[in-house]
């Protein structure tokens, strides 16, 4: 309904450019702000960049709901088949809204902490970066090119280890992380162009969706099975996938308290669609050797992630790593969800993507207020914290709720969705290992709480405060969201269920 | 009056009640004025729901799906009716009785406490009128979130300790086994979660093999129900304030459980599937090796309210004990004993609470003559034990009588013997208690002095009474309940109505 009164009072240039304008208006943006004489004017310009891609993304949600076969196809100036196509339909409209949803969120209070950690000449510069690495994360959901998503892949990964070394004012083990990530990152993209190069040669196109036309006639083909693998283990790099995971704890434990934020809430989701895209649109489920990926790479990864990090978890003394090995965990649950290629399990997957986005966004955006004047990130750092900051802390807790899948919260839904296709497609003792991990993040989720709500404070002299308003409202933003999406989930499951749908070119729901 | 207003009425007044007890946290009497009236208007509500479930009626509420397929609805039946007056009618007691007891003990965070009572309350309200498996479980989790900080209540160590156990069992048991089984009933039942008569999965074709799991996890899933050996969060939970094992530990935390099993038993199994369903036959040994054992480790604890806790967890599988006997008898004797035992085991917490209050005991040993100075006190205790124990004419009578009766139907007559074993031992356990209050054995030293001057407050005396008189006013009320519950069990009647005075 809000999305039809947006229509119609769109001008029609922003309808028939949403697609496009989405990463390029941050894009723009980035490029000047990279000018701006004051840090506070570059802050405000990136919300009303943020503001404009979240707008554009619910114009394109509109219009894809709207039109007969759900599909937008924009050729950038209009060169047709062999020019750049943006491709839209259910699946990567429903990430659009997540990615820019978060980023515009993150932007709101991106001032507030990054005025506390980062040095003030440099503010340009980092908020510059921050929208290089937006408008890339827009671009690979929104291409349809497959040679188009390595570049974008790559704005976004470039930044994100300038991002993330930006951390070493607080804590120097910064740069040795960002240097990992900057490895691991580039294995990862290489692989991805090599599978991309080897598909190419098999079939002499980019555009993802003449791959889908012609690859069915060419399932037996060898350099186009090769070209899978390579493709599935880049995006899996990107995704952190178990055991591709290694650079995400550290990345995430020690760049800015902000940049961990926008990561957790969109990086590894993007990198989740680009591998549901491929599987699912590009290739087909029908190819005999991708039903054995499946069932033997896909769904044994997730469950051990699920369960293995879900361990190392209950075992960190660091708040941000604990929640760090929980997203790895997640990512888990999202390739389980994946793996059994029903509509049903990716469906689950999706929205488990979503709602884990509004969590893990709510989680860090709350451990960022607290950094603001108080830099410790240990578990006993947060001893007494109920007392002293009880409205962020009351968003934390109920995002941790939520991440535990307590009834009532985003979280349990979509577990409950996932039991459920778990149990339709046979595989009941995978049910049975999803809930042994919600058990161990019950105890993980609960470590954190108990210190903060029932221990006194480790170091009273140290001034803990409230978060200041600029962060407490996006906070607590996400932390009703976390609460409504788990009473009435109606908008998130209707949007994976089109984008499964979208996915996996089903017309009915099972 | 609307059934779907009434129904959501007693869904939202508690919430309410938090509410008002949240603004008026200043003023303490304000406060309790809030809770007292707001009680009052939930047992209205709830008692006009029962008179139309008692004249045949099945009031509906149907709020919305969460997702497609998952949806809160709620339906009261006459085994919700008969859970939700009983929750009910004890929070006006109990709250009477609360104000006593924290204002006596000076207790800390007061306005605290009242909320997370009310919230508790919606809670129990939820799962007593829940329509289907997914509703059973949002609100079966509520109660237990909100009864975490009462636990909790007093901030030391050994409090957060004992809540931590209850919290980690509690929500272990129910997402591992209890959400598993939910998620295996939806995909057998092809994607329905009602509670159905005669049963949901009655008709479906179901191996005994996989039967016999979904019981295991359905019944070792609800953790309240405090079944060995998933037992042991019930004595931790009793670092809790008195007032809060009593109606909660006594009543709705654990009656939520076990009525949740009740109801899994005759609205998912179905009484046929049940019989049919080998893993029962476990089931009901290791319900009767639970009586047995927790009468037997009750006898060791010096502890009054660990005594009484190993009583209770002894007393819940009875109730467990009559669902999975899934005998006309047996279903009837485990309903009447949720009532039963509620009664009889509030006034025994109760007693124990204002003992308490005056004299800072909690060993049984020390009590030895303290009933010449507290009569009512312990008078109610003995009555209160006397139904517990099953002696006619109080409530706890008729449930014994009724689940011996069913255990022959079922033609396990080893039952029996368990059942007459139990009664003498919660005759060892319970009645030596007041005796020696009451009549101390000669060279017995006198009690110490009352440590509050005037010893215990009037309402945590006239509370502990009340209930204590209910238990023999239930004794004589058995025909209206069994014939209220009999259309539960499907036969209308003919059975237990031969059986009644």
């Amino acid at each position: 309904m809000i999305l039809e009164s947006l229509l119609v009072s769109a001008p029609d240039w922003a309808i028939d450019h949403a697609p496009v304008l989405i990463p390029v208006v941050p894009l723009i943006m980035a490029a000047m702000l990279a000018l701006s004489p004051s840090g506070r004017l570059s802050w405000i310009l990136s919300m009303v960049a943020t503001a404009a891609s979240f707008y554009f993304a619910l114009l394109t949600l509109g219009t894809v709901q709207s039109t007969p076969g759900g599909i937008i196809e924009y050729w950038i100036g209009n060169w047709d088949v062999i020019g750049i196509e943006f491709r839209v339909d259910a699946l990567n409209a429903m990430i659009l809204l997540l990615v820019t949803g978060m980023g515009f969120l993150a932007s709101i209070f991106a001032w507030t902490t990054i005025a506390a950690e980062v040095q003030k000449q440099k503010i340009s510069l980092f908020l510059s970066a921050f929208l290089l690495c937006f408008a890339g994360l827009c671009g690979v959901t929104a291409t349809g090119d497959a040679f188009n998503l390595f570049v974008f892949l790559e704005i976004s990964s470039l930044s994100t280890y300038a991002l993330v070394a930006m951390g070493a004012s607080r804590d120097r083990r910064a740069l040795t992380s960002a240097f990992d990530y900057l490895i691991m990152g580039t294995l990862g993209a290489s692989f991805y162009i090599i599978g991309v190069g080897f598909l190419y040669a098999a079939t002499g196109t980019l555009n993802m969706n003449e791959l889908a036309t012609q690859l069915p006639a060419l399932s037996g083909n060898r350099s186009v099975q090769v070209g899978f693998a390579f493709i599935i283990v880049g995006l899996g790099l990107k995704a952190a996938m178990w055991p591709l995971h290694q650079w995400l704890p550290n990345a995430y434990a020690y760049s800015p308290s902000f940049v961990t934020m926008f990561l957790a809430a969109t990086a590894t989701k993007v990198a989740l669609y680009a591998m549901i895209r491929w599987l699912f649109t590009i290739f087909n489920p029908d190819f005999a050797f991708e039903q054995a990926i499946f069932t033997f790479i896909l769904a044994p990864l997730g469950i051990a992630a699920m369960v293995i990090c879900s361990f190392q978890a209950v075992f960190q003394t660091d708040v941000r790593r604990m929640l760090a090995y929980s997203s790895v965990a997640q990512v888990g649950y999202i390739i389980l969800g994946i793996s059994i290629a029903t509509t049903a399990g990716v469906a689950a997957g999706l929205l488990h993507l979503f709602n884990h986005a509004l969590m893990k966004g709510a989680l860090f955006m709350a451990i960022a207020g607290i950094c603001i004047n108080y830099k410790g990130t240990t578990i006993r750092d947060f001893a007494g914290l109920g007392r002293s900051a009880p409205f962020t802390m009351a968003a934390f807790a109920i995002a941790g709720l939520s991440l535990i899948g307590v009834p009532l919260t985003a979280g349990f839904i979509s577990k409950l969705q996932l039991g459920y296709a778990l149990f339709d497609h046979g595989w009941w003792w995978a049910v049975l290992l999803v809930v042994f991990s919600s058990f161990l993040a019950v105890l993980y989720v609960g470590r954190i709480l108990q210190s903060i709500f029932f221990m006194p404070p480790a170091n009273p002299r140290k001034t803990r405060k409230e978060a200041p308003l600029m962060l407490l409202v996006p906070l607590w933003i996400l932390a009703l969201a976390n609460i409504y999406f788990g009473i009435d989930a109606n908008f998130p499951a209707g949007l994976a269920r089109d984008g499964a749908i979208a996915a996996l070119g089903l017309e009915a729901f099972p | 009056m609307t059934p779907e207003f009434l129904i959501a009425a007693a869904l939202v007044l508690p919430l309410i009640i938090a509410a008002g007890i949240a603004a008026l946290g200043k003023f303490p009497n304000l406060r309790e004025g809030v809770t007292i009236v707001g009680s009052f208007a939930l047992l209205a509500v709830v008692v006009q729901l029962t008179m139309m479930v008692s004249a045949g009626q099945r009031p509906e509420l149907f709020i919305g799906e969460a997702v497609p397929g998952l949806a809160f609805a709620f339906r009261l039946e006459p085994l919700g009716a008969l859970f939700a007056v009983v929750a009910s009618g004890l929070w006006i007691v109990n709250s009477f009785y609360s104000i006593g007891y924290m204002r006596g003990n000076r207790e800390r965070n007061q306005t605290r406490f009242y909320i997370c009572f009310a919230l508790a309350i919606c809670g129990a309200m939820g799962v007593a009128m829940s329509g289907n498996l997914f509703t059973l479980f949002v609100f079966y989790e509520v109660l237990t979130l909100s009864t975490y900080p009462l636990v909790a209540h007093k901030g030391d160590a050994a409090a957060q300790r004992g809540a931590r156990i209850y919290l980690l069992t509690l929500l272990g048991t129910s997402i591992g086994f209890f959400l598993t089984a939910v998620m295996w009933t939806w995909a057998l039942a092809g994607q329905n979660l009602d509670f159905v008569d005669g049963g949901l999965l009655a008709g479906a074709a179901i191996s005994p093999v996989v039967a016999s799991a979904l019981l295991l996890l359905f019944v070792f899933g609800l953790g309240k129900a405090a079944l060995m050996p998933f037992h042991f969060w019930l004595p931790n939970a009793m670092v809790a304030p008195t007032p809060v094992s009593a109606l909660l530990h006594a009543v709705a935390v654990v009656k939520a459980g076990v009525f949740a099993v009740m109801k899994i038993s005759v609205y998912i199994f179905g009484v046929d599937l049940m019989n049919a369903t080998p893993s029962a036959d476990f089931l009901i040994i290791v319900a009767c090796v639970t009586i047995v054992l927790a009468s037997l480790i009750a006898m060791t604890k010096d502890n009054l309210k660990a005594r009484l806790a190993y009583s209770t967890i002894a007393q819940l599988a009875y109730v467990t004990l009559g669902a999975l006997l899934a005998t006309e008898a047996g279903l009837m004797g485990g309903s009447l004993q949720i009532a039963a035992h509620a009664a009889g085991k509030i006034t025994l917490f109760m007693c124990a609470g204002a003992i308490y209050v005056a004299t800072g005991l909690t060993n049984v040993s020390d009590m030895k003559g303290l009933g010449r100075k507290m009569p009512i006190v312990f008078i109610a205790f003995f009555v209160a034990s006397l139904s517990i124990i099953g002696i006619p004419p109080l409530a706890g009578a008729w449930p014994k009588y009724e689940l011996m009766q069913g255990a022959v139907d079922g033609s396990l007559d080893w039952v029996l013997a368990v059942l007459v074993i139990s009664s003498l031992l919660n005759i060892a356990y319970l009645l030596p208690i007041p005796i020696l209050a009451l009549m101390p054995l000669p060279g017995t030293k006198p009690p110490k002095e009352f440590k509050r001057p005037g010893g215990a407050p009037a309402l945590t005396v006239a509370a502990p009474a009340f209930t204590a008189a209910l238990c023999v006013l239930l004794f004589f009320m058995i025909t209206p309940i069994s014939n209220f519950l009999a259309p539960a069990f499907e036969a209308p009647g003919t059975l237990i109505e031969a059986d009644l005075p």
